[in-house]
């Protein structure tokens, strides 16, 4: 296989959670102590232990009355992704499939990646300190199988395959449903970001479905990257101090805590 | 189903109505999807409100709730009177041309037919039959109008009686606007066209009413009218809302029937076998039912004469046993014990707080399920006092569908083998283990100290092994030869002599070989049209489409050549088959199409009926669907200004104090709801609310309201509302449920007749155990019952909702 990728079809997308449960389930991921958010999205946010979840949007139109759009919302794996940028340890990395990975064991718990994703879709666990996201399940890919996303998905809306390929399914589909009426049908991903290994076909603008219109590597982190790379050294190791002795410190407090109960 | 997930392909156009088939049947859609991708299928929903289906339609229609029956009455109306009924098949494989007694009449202002009659039991009404058969010769022969035009054929009849179901009129009823009911019938009915198919999907959004059978055979008749029955494509297609239910019905697990849906004997008139085979249709194929009865009696009793075996087999007492008559006769103090396996009413039966209370009187209560159902803990509501409950509880452990091996039954009423992927935790064991330990143990009882009529348990054939083995109760319900124990292939090979045993016998032939049976294969269909006829096995004999007959036109060419189901090949005289035939396949294809629906004496589907459901002379129900109000409504029925709701249905309380009736009533409790289910969590909860995934999902019960009603009420989303209805009305104290608001565009106010009129709705997956714990929603849903299945009306009923303070 070329370049494999997700493309994420979200006028198949019936939002059943299929998906995101699957995530959890293959990454044991703990779920997290959530309450009705006044809609069926939940949990409210990305987070270290969601690395993917779907969010549904409600809009006002001629046709139904509403509009209910739902998809997929994690990690792009961005061609220009800005968290490979941001890193000052190296921790973030693109795998041989190009997709994007966090380190953990580089990882100095800094959350500039946190900052800059212009998706805001990484997760930041205070307790180890580290960075986490969605890995394009890694592992299954590495063992031949699908993202557990796509290898659950029952209406094909998430299929996995060849980039070549998967982008000319997406263009065709995009024809067929401006040919059907939906004249605001796009890829999303395509030209984003240099690209992105989750490929999305929308049936309305990005905003509605709650993306950013034009996503961007946030100018600083070009700016860190670009200029200060040759410092980047002493700023890990100054950063990564800081962020020890303050490690150290919490870990005090939360032992005297601990005693005192 | 009559059809399958897989032949969803084939659709031109899917109807969903009174069904949610995205969100509680997700794998339908790629099915769906596949047949909008390749050859442009369109989706209707036609729902109350905006669901994650209508949220990918093609077309969405909102209806009040209860109104299945108008909307759809609606369709035949626009189909008969645009003439886009599928003539050929119409005129062939239906009785649209049957003529009818001339007495038979209909009164548009009661909306009864003739032949009403005040009815001593639980429905006010009920109808004797006469006037509604068909005209005959002096052989007894029906009198046809091939041409369809007397006044007295059927296709007349439901001319006229379809006059008052006009667009205006059904919008007035629905609250569907005119454009999009037209709309609508435009493109379903396009499916008429010979070639076209169209396919009704639908689930408890059609059946949980108090006219329940009306809706089904709403959605029946539009699909005859337009050929849709047994071609690919097509179907009336109940979506089996859990894994086994159509396992479970097969198998005769409903009080009024036994297996293989033969009717449960009655005390009064069938005392005897013989009575009871005198009483099976005398025409069509349930002519052979002596032969299935008598195998089923042989499996159970090989060791006694038939007539003795008929004896053991315990009787209807004319007394309804469905869930609301048990609980009735629990809370009568009749009922002293109960085994709730697998189910729990006390979260999923309407009027659940009742029936909590009822279940305080019985003396012992065995749940068997995974976890700690709220049945089992009933006494823990926050109602009922602990200290004055004897009841004593026993939870047996079951193992989870993975944990076992067996068979599941599927929608398309697929029987496919799984192995147990894991052992059960702890002491948690199978379902046939705990039902053959139960069973040795009364055995033992019977043994040890006599006890009243021990012979059907003591000649009982119970031969599984010491740890049972499924693949042998699987052969019994297969059918064997009683004198060899040679296993059968077909139902035509069951005898009344008593050489055969069936316990089943839908399911003979689905394990007819020991070292390969059909029910384990898995072999995938490489070309074809995707009935993978070596893929698991389907009832009856394998057939994956019923009534498929109707695929072709009587010359046996099928109206689409593009999916053939059958094809007659002249040369050798013979069908090309890609499915197993529902008729006489060595007839010629003209003898064969005078008999398309072999069940039925007429051989020809009925538009109009005149046998419903119960033996007897009388009918439970309407020759032609009939638009009823639900038993709780906002409204007058705007079609029969004296009809309220179904007067034949079932009414177990009484009506002044369990349902709104009065307008000062209606004022109180003015706001229609209908309940439903969400993808994360299913049925009562009990599987899923134990699961912190799908709680993290999906948190907390919720009723979803419109924006309108919000700001009417001051309701902001996420707010706390009390939801309440007159079954939380007792001595003058009105009590309620407690639940999260959720605002949305997706249900909208409806005008009904000029008067504005809210719908609100919500899952009732909650109940107080488990790892998500919520109020019970079906505390406030009524308990009346369809007059044929007395399946309770959860769908349609008032409340009324108010801010929490």
């Amino acid at each position: 296989m070329a370049k494999p990728i997700c493309l994420i079809d979200a006028t198949k997308c019936i939002g059943c959670r299929g998906c995101q449960t699957a995530c959890k389930q293959w990454n044991q991921l703990p779920a997290t102590d959530t309450s009705f958010t006044g809609s069926y999205e939940n949990p409210p946010a990305l987070s270290s232990n969601t690395w993917m979840r779907i969010k549904f949007r409600e809009h006002e139109s001629e046709q139904n009355g509403v509009d209910w759009l739902m998809s997929k919302q994690g990690c792009m794996h961005c061609t220009d992704a800005a968290c490979i940028l941001a890193c000052p340890a190296g921790a973030i990395y693109r795998t041989e499939y190009d997709t994007v990975k966090v380190d953990e064991v580089k990882c100095i718990g800094c959350n500039y990646c946190v900052a800059a994703c212009p998706f805001q879709v990484i997760g930041f666990d205070r307790l180890s300190n580290k960075a986490r996201k969605c890995t394009f399940c890694l592992d299954r890919l590495q063992s031949g199988l699908k993202p557990a996303c796509a290898g659950t998905c029952p209406t094909g809306s998430i299929t996995f395959g060849d980039s070549r390929e998967l982008i000319g399914k997406a263009r065709a589909r995009v024809d067929k449903l401006k040919a059907a009426g939906k004249a605001n049908a796009n890829i999303y991903g395509l030209d984003e970001v240099g690209g992105t290994a989750m490929l999305y076909v929308l049936g309305d603008k990005p905003e509605k479905y709650g993306f950013p219109a034009d996503p961007q590597v946030p100018i600083q982190t070009r700016f860190w990257n670009t200029i200060y790379a040759p410092l980047r050294v002493f700023v890990v190791i100054a950063v990564g101090l800081g962020l020890w002795s303050n490690r150290a410190y919490s870990k005090k407090v939360q032992e005297s805590k601990l005693k005192a109960k | 189903m009559t059809n399958h997930w897989i032949d969803y392909q084939h659709s031109d156009v899917f109807m969903n109505i009174g069904g949610n088939t995205a969100e509680n049947h997700p794998i339908s859609m790629k099915w769906i999807e596949k047949a909008r991708e390749n050859k442009g299928a369109k989706l209707i929903v036609v729902d109350p409100r905006v669901s994650r289906t209508a949220a990918v339609a093609d077309l969405y229609v909102p209806i009040r709730p209860g109104t299945n029956c108008a909307y759809l009455g609606g369709l035949i109306a626009y189909i008969l009177n645009n003439n886009l009924y599928h003539e050929e098949y119409v005129a062939n494989y239906t009785n649209a041309s049957c003529l009818i007694n001339e007495g038979f009449e209909f009164d548009e202002s009661t909306g009864l037919f003739s032949g009403v009659q005040d009815n001593p039991a639980r429905s006010a009404k009920s109808y004797n039959l006469e006037t509604w058969q068909y005209q005959t010769d002096e052989e007894g022969n029906i009198l046809k109008d091939p041409e369809m035009e007397d006044p007295n054929c059927v296709l007349q009849i439901m001319k006229k009686f379809y006059a008052k179901y006009s667009l205006d009129n059904i919008s007035k009823v629905t609250g569907a606007p005119v454009e999009k009911l037209e709309e609508s019938y435009k493109l379903f009915a396009s499916t008429g066209q010979p070639g076209k198919a169209g396919s009704m999907l639908y689930a408890m959004g059609i059946t949980q009413f108090t006219h329940g059978t009306q809706s089904v055979r709403s959605v029946a008749v539009p699909q005859l009218l337009l050929g849709n029955i047994g071609i690919p494509g097509g179907g009336v297609n109940a979506q089996r809302g859990q894994s086994n239910v159509q396992g479970c019905c097969d198998m005769g697990q409903l009080y009024h029937i036994v297996t293989g849906y033969m009717g449960m004997p009655q005390q009064a008139s069938h005392p005897d076998l013989e009575a009871y085979n005198n009483a099976q249709p005398i025409g069509g194929y349930w002519v052979n039912r002596k032969n299935f009865m008598a195998s089923m009696i042989k499996a159970w009793w090989p060791d006694v004469s038939l007539e003795q075996g008929y004896q053991y087999i315990p009787k209807l007492d004319g007394k309804d046993h469905s869930h609301i008559g048990m609980y009735k006769y629990m809370g009568d103090d009749i009922v002293k014990g109960l085994i709730c396996w697998a189910d729990n009413p006390a979260v999923s039966g309407p009027s659940a707080s009742a029936k909590r209370k009822y279940q305080a009187q019985l003396d012992w209560l065995v749940s068997v399920d995974l976890f700690e159902t709220e049945t089992a803990a009933f006494w823990d509501d926050g109602e009922l006092n602990p200290a004055e409950i004897n009841t004593e509880v026993f939870m047996l452990p079951a193992a989870a569908a993975y944990e076992r091996d067996g068979s599941k039954t599927n929608s398309g009423r697929w029987i496919q083998w799984a192995n147990k992927a894991q052992e059960a935790p702890g002491e948690a064991k199978s379902d046939l283990w705990i039902a053959d330990q139960l069973f040795k143990a009364i055995r033992a009882e019977y043994q040890n100290g006599g006890g009243a009529l021990p012979d059907p348990i003591l000649k009982m054939n119970w031969d599984y092994g010491d740890d049972p083995d499924p693949d042998k109760v699987a052969m019994e319900i297969n059918g064997y030869n009683v004198a060899d124990g040679s296993l059968l292939s077909s139902f035509g090979q069951l005898r009344d002599d008593g050489s055969t045993a069936c316990g089943s016998w839908i399911y003979t032939g689905f394990y007819s070989s020991v070292s390969d049976p059909a029910t384990k294969r898995k072999i995938r269909e490489r070309e074809g049209i995707g009935s993978n006829l070596q893929y698991s096995w389907a009832w009856p004999l394998n057939r994956r489409i019923v009534y498929n007959r109707g695929s072709a036109d009587p010359t046996g060419k099928p109206w689409n050549p593009d999916v053939p189901l059958f094809k007659w090949n002249e040369a050798a005289e013979a069908w090309d088959r890609y499915d197993v035939p529902d008729f006489n396949g060595t007839i010629p294809p003209e003898e064969s199409a005078k008999n398309p629906f072999i069940m039925l004496p007429e051989g020809q589907a009925r538009l109009f009926t005149n046998a419903h459901g119960r033996a007897g002379g009388t009918s439970n129900d309407s020759p032609m669907p009939i638009h009823y109000e639900p038993a709780e409504s906002p409204v007058a029925n705007v079609l029969y200004p004296q009809a309220t709701y179904n007067p034949v249905s079932q009414r177990w309380y009484p009506v002044a104090e369990h349902t709104v009736e009065t307008d000062e009533e209606r004022e109180r409790y003015p706001y229609v709801i209908t309940t439903y289910r969400v993808t994360e969590h299913y049925q009562s909860g009990i599987m899923t609310r134990n699961m912190p995934w799908l709680n993290e999902a999906m948190p907390e019960l919720f009723v979803e309201i419109s924006e309108e009603l919000a700001e009417e009420l001051n309701i902001a989303n996420g707010d706390n509302v009390i939801l309440e209805s007159k079954r939380l009305y007792n001595n003058g104290e009105q009590k309620g449920i407690e639940v999260k608001a959720c605002v949305t565009k997706r249900f909208k106010p409806m005008t009904i007749d000029g008067k504005l009129i809210h719908a609100v709705g919500m899952p009732y997956h909650w109940g107080f155990k488990g790892m998500s714990t919520g109020a019970v929603c079906n505390d406030l849903a009524p308990s009346v019952g369809d007059p044929n299945s007395t399946i309770p009306e959860y769908k349609a009923f008032l409340c009324n909702l108010r801010r929490a303070e």
